[in-house]
């Protein structure tokens, strides 16, 4: 280019304002042919990664996200909310039998009562499943919650359309609330007898 | 001294299937005079204005966290030496270790047997 600059000079010691378009014109038409082999490979690389982009776009918005924050995740909470009523419902209903066969022991004496009695209390505790399940499932409820959070963030960073980023709001009034872990899976939670030994270890 | 078992009990949970278990199995060992509250503020406001002899309360509850319901019973200089029993399926180390620095009773996690249950409060009212 610097050489076609020096022969325009030697051409043309004046230069008007037209002369200079023209000398432009003809570097900017011929400049593709300067590009190395190297700018021009890079050139279609990122060519190629825009169209990639693009076809990820369309991808994505053709998931229908919507759908997931607006039916399938209200869908699967109401059917857990639902599973926590039901089993509270028969709870109670079972817990309610309980009692009269409570009443019914203590109207019977001798090896019947004892009988009657043990199986009650037995029933009693069992019936505190209750309380574990609705924990485990108010936790699966903040996790589908997450998801939904970060599928919609996913979305934005793609700029597909009317996706908004709403992180799940903390219900927390409490300053202990990383305490809160809930019920733990059997694998890794401390029985009854390990809790026994660390409080006895405060001495 | 045996246990006095007309004393006052408070029981607490937000699960209202708990309460009503808790409250049998109390029943069954002969505590009668039994009362409920669902959370940390409403046990709190209870334990103030009445004389209970023994706390029962579960943690995860909202707005009052059990554990917030046990500091202010040990702040309370008319309620800091009423024996206080957490029942809970929160069973980390973590947990177990706050409770204890916060001044309870005892521990017992979820789901517990009756046995459990009559061992810790004999135990806290000094008749093991």
């Amino acid at each position: 280019m610097e050489k076609r600059l020096t022969q325009a000079r030697e051409r043309y010691p004046v230069m008007d304002r037209d002369m200079v378009m023209e000398v432009v014109r003809t570097v900017l038409i011929t400049m593709s042919g300067d590009l190395s082999a190297t700018e021009m490979s890079l050139l279609s690389e990122v060519e190629a990664l825009g169209r990639t982009i693009s076809a990820a776009k369309q991808e994505i918005a053709s998931l229908r996200v919507d759908d997931i924050k607006e039916r399938d995740i209200p869908f699967a909470t109401d059917e857990l909310d639902a599973i926590v009523q039901h089993t509270a419902g028969a709870t109670h209903a079972i817990l309610e039998s309980c009692e009269m066969l409570d009443e019914v022991a203590s109207a019977v004496s001798g090896e019947a009562a004892r009988k009657l009695q043990d199986a009650v209390t037995k029933i009693y505790e069992a019936c505190s499943f209750q309380d574990i399940t609705g924990q485990r499932i108010t936790k699966v409820v903040s996790t589908l919650k997450i998801i939904e959070a970060k599928v919609a963030q996913i979305i934005t960073t793609f700029g597909a359309q009317n996706a908004v980023i709403e992180m799940p709001v903390t219900v927390s009034a409490s300053s202990e609330a990383d305490l809160l872990n809930g019920p733990q899976l059997p694998s890794n939670a401390m029985d009854q007898s390990d809790i026994d030994k660390l409080l006895a270890s405060f001495g | 001294m045996p246990t006095d078992k007309s004393m006052n009990v408070l029981i607490v949970d937000d699960y209202k299937t708990m309460l009503r278990i808790i409250r049998n199995l109390l029943k069954q060992i002969e505590f009668n005079n039994v009362e409920e509250a669902s959370d940390g503020t409403g046990a709190l406001s209870k334990l103030r204005a009445g004389n209970f002899g023994l706390v029962i309360s579960d943690w995860n509850m909202a707005p009052m966290t059990g554990l917030q319901l046990l500091q202010e019973v040990r702040a309370d200089t008319k309620l800091k030496t009423t024996p206080f029993i957490m029942i809970t399926a929160e069973s980390k180390t973590e947990n177990v270790v706050a409770a204890k620095q916060a001044g309870v009773s005892n521990y017992i996690v979820k789901p517990f047997n009756a046995e459990t249950l009559k061992g810790k409060i004999e135990m806290v009212l000094g008749n093991a």
